[in-house]
């Protein structure tokens, strides 16, 4: 159940538990008991809400950046990795196999606060030997959603 | 012209299903669970090897028995699946749809006056294909107390001297029926000593909500006179691809290709290179769609169960099959007053044969979404009937 459960959260956040119940084919204490764990072994890390900005009036500038570094003694990366994700302005730091070491999302007002934010904070860092930005210019799917999707059933309304 | 069409095609019922067909495409905000296809697109990297096969010019006929590569495919498929062995070279024969190996394989075993046995309710064209082969259909109505499944007494007391094949429809269309292999065991021991043909649609076969499907084909003796039938449609949605399989002893199979050169020639080249990307990589693809099936079904079966409408627990292809006895109206009067009330279209039992009568095929092909609604419709509907 653990799986299917997982699976239709991380479609559906809002969906209740009497719902889920039913969908599962097990009891709302089952589910509820369930979610708990999930929650407490940080299964379920949040429950976040995926908005399409572009559509509001308020303006944010989003980008991706190749950080290039030198792991330090003992700690690896997770020791920059952790002075970088500190700032509320990242939204996301991976650390990538290939030609680069860490991939980090951030989010910011205006074009200028990126590039302050690069040039002040994240080159300065000692460990940090080169970083590529590259500005994101249109979503068009972000966690498995396509954005501006309008569905049309196509199919003819009744067939045997 | 004054000279009379074919007498055996004018006698054919048209499917009950065109006069709803009608009402409802005029209907503008009518919500339809009359659908018998999934309502997923074709996974992307299926649709993408079809489009890969037009790039490089596969537009040619391929061999009439269909590719080689995806007959290989199919061979593994249901060895992998149901653990039965077919030739690629000369037991499998890909067709139009499995619609089309229901036809040319009752073509291939039919002798004019050869009896059929058809279980029904079920899917519309056995019985049409068994007329214009020559064949008299024999109808077992299926009991809802047995929960739609075949058992080995209504099987004997259909057998006559001259009936030629049976035709297995699970899991069924429309009821979601299924048969587990204690109830194909039973049946299969009449078929051996009856000495009778099989023809056994499995195109379902994917989407069982029990167990995994047993194919009547893996049972003792069974295999060598059995014509099984499944496709694309139904697993990795691909209906519009148009694409099917039988698997059958060789004798039967070139019979079968027979026919199918002549009228077919060969089966859509793009879909064949398709269908062979959705048996390499679709396993997972039809996992998802079954896991989704399966929520949907239990949704409505506990819809039902909260407005206490009378639904025994189907576990296979993706339709229930409620009954609407308790209100007193015929099938069609139902689904007809359903659809003028409350704007939800669903199929009458009856379009399926006499014995669908008193009973609905709701269909849960749609998203979850569309199911709340129809069945908060469903729910007024029914509270409004047992008011009046």
């Amino acid at each position: 159940m653990r799986e299917e459960l997982l699976a239709i959260l991380e479609k559906n956040s809002r969906i209740d538990f009497k719902e889920l119940a039913v969908l599962l084919g097990v009891s709302e204490e089952q589910v509820l008991t369930e979610i708990s764990a999930l929650e407490k072994e940080g299964i379920i890390c949040g429950y976040h809400t995926l908005i399409n900005w572009e559509k509001t009036s308020i303006e944010k500038v989003n980008a991706l950046i190749e950080v290039k570094v030198t792991p330090q003694r003992g700690q690896g990366f997770d020791r920059i990795a952790e002075r970088i994700y500190n700032y509320p302005e990242v939204k996301a730091v991976y650390l990538i196999s290939g030609s680069y070491d860490l991939l980090v999302t951030l989010e910011e007002k205006t074009l200028k606060e990126i590039a302050n934010f690069v040039s002040d904070k994240l080159s300065t860092l000692e460990s940090v030997l080169s970083t590529a930005t590259h500005f994101i210019l249109k979503k068009y799917k972000d966690h498995g959603t396509i954005i501006n999707q309008n569905r049309t059933d196509n199919r003819e309304v009744i067939t045997p | 012209m004054t000279k009379p069409l074919s007498d055996k095609v004018l006698g054919l019922k048209p499917s009950g299903i065109r006069k709803f067909f009608d009402i409802v495409s005029e209907m503008k905000d009518a919500i339809s669970l009359g659908v018998g296809e999934p309502d997923f697109d074709t996974p992307w990297h299926i649709r993408d090897e079809g489009i890969y096969a037009l790039e490089r010019g596969r537009t040619f006929y391929t061999s009439n028995a269909g590719l080689k590569e995806l007959r290989q495919e199919i061979s593994n498929y249901i060895s992998r699946t149901q653990g039965i062995n077919y030739s690629p070279d000369s037991e499998i024969l890909v067709t139009v749809g499995g619609s089309e190996a229901i036809d040319i394989g009752l073509r291939a075993i039919i002798n004019p006056g050869d009896e059929v046995i058809i279980p029904q309710p079920s899917y519309v064209s056995y019985e049409p294909c068994a007329i214009l082969a020559n064949a008299k259909p024999v109808i077992i109505n299926l009991k809802e107390e047995n929960e739609f499944r075949l058992k080995p007494e209504e099987l004997l007391n259909a057998i006559t001297d001259k009936t030629k094949v049976l035709i297995l429809p699970y899991p069924n269309n429309p009821t979601g029926a299924i048969m587990e292999r204690e109830d194909l065991e039973s049946i299969a021991e009449i078929i051996r000593e009856k000495d009778l043909y099989v023809m056994s649609d499995e195109i379902y076969s994917a989407l069982t909500y029990k167990d995994s499907h047993v194919s009547i084909a893996a049972l003792n003796g069974i295999k060598e006179r059995t014509i099984l039938i499944n496709g694309f449609s139904k697993a990795y949605a691909m209906t519009g691809w148009r694409l099917g399989y039988a698997c059958a002893p060789k004798e039967i199979i070139s019979q079968m290709t027979k026919i199918h050169q002549y009228a077919i020639m060969c089966a859509p080249t793009t879909s064949q290179y398709a269908a062979v990307d959705a048996l390499k990589n679709g396993d997972n693809d039809v996992e998802q769609m079954r896991q989704a099936y399966n929520q949907r079904r239990r949704f409505l079966m506990n819809a039902f169960k909260e407005m206490k409408l009378e639904c025994f627990e189907p576990y296979g292809a993706f339709y229930v099959f409620p009954s609407i006895k308790e209100f007193g109206m015929t099938s069609e009067e139902f689904a007809t007053r359903f659809l003028m009330e409350e704007k939800v279209a669903v199929v009458p039992g009856t379009a399926f044969g006499n014995c669908g009568e008193g009973f609905l095929r709701i269909s849960y092909a749609y998203s979850i979404d569309n199911l709340k609604i129809a069945m908060e419709r469903l729910n007024r509907f029914v509270t409004k009937l047992r008011g009046q």
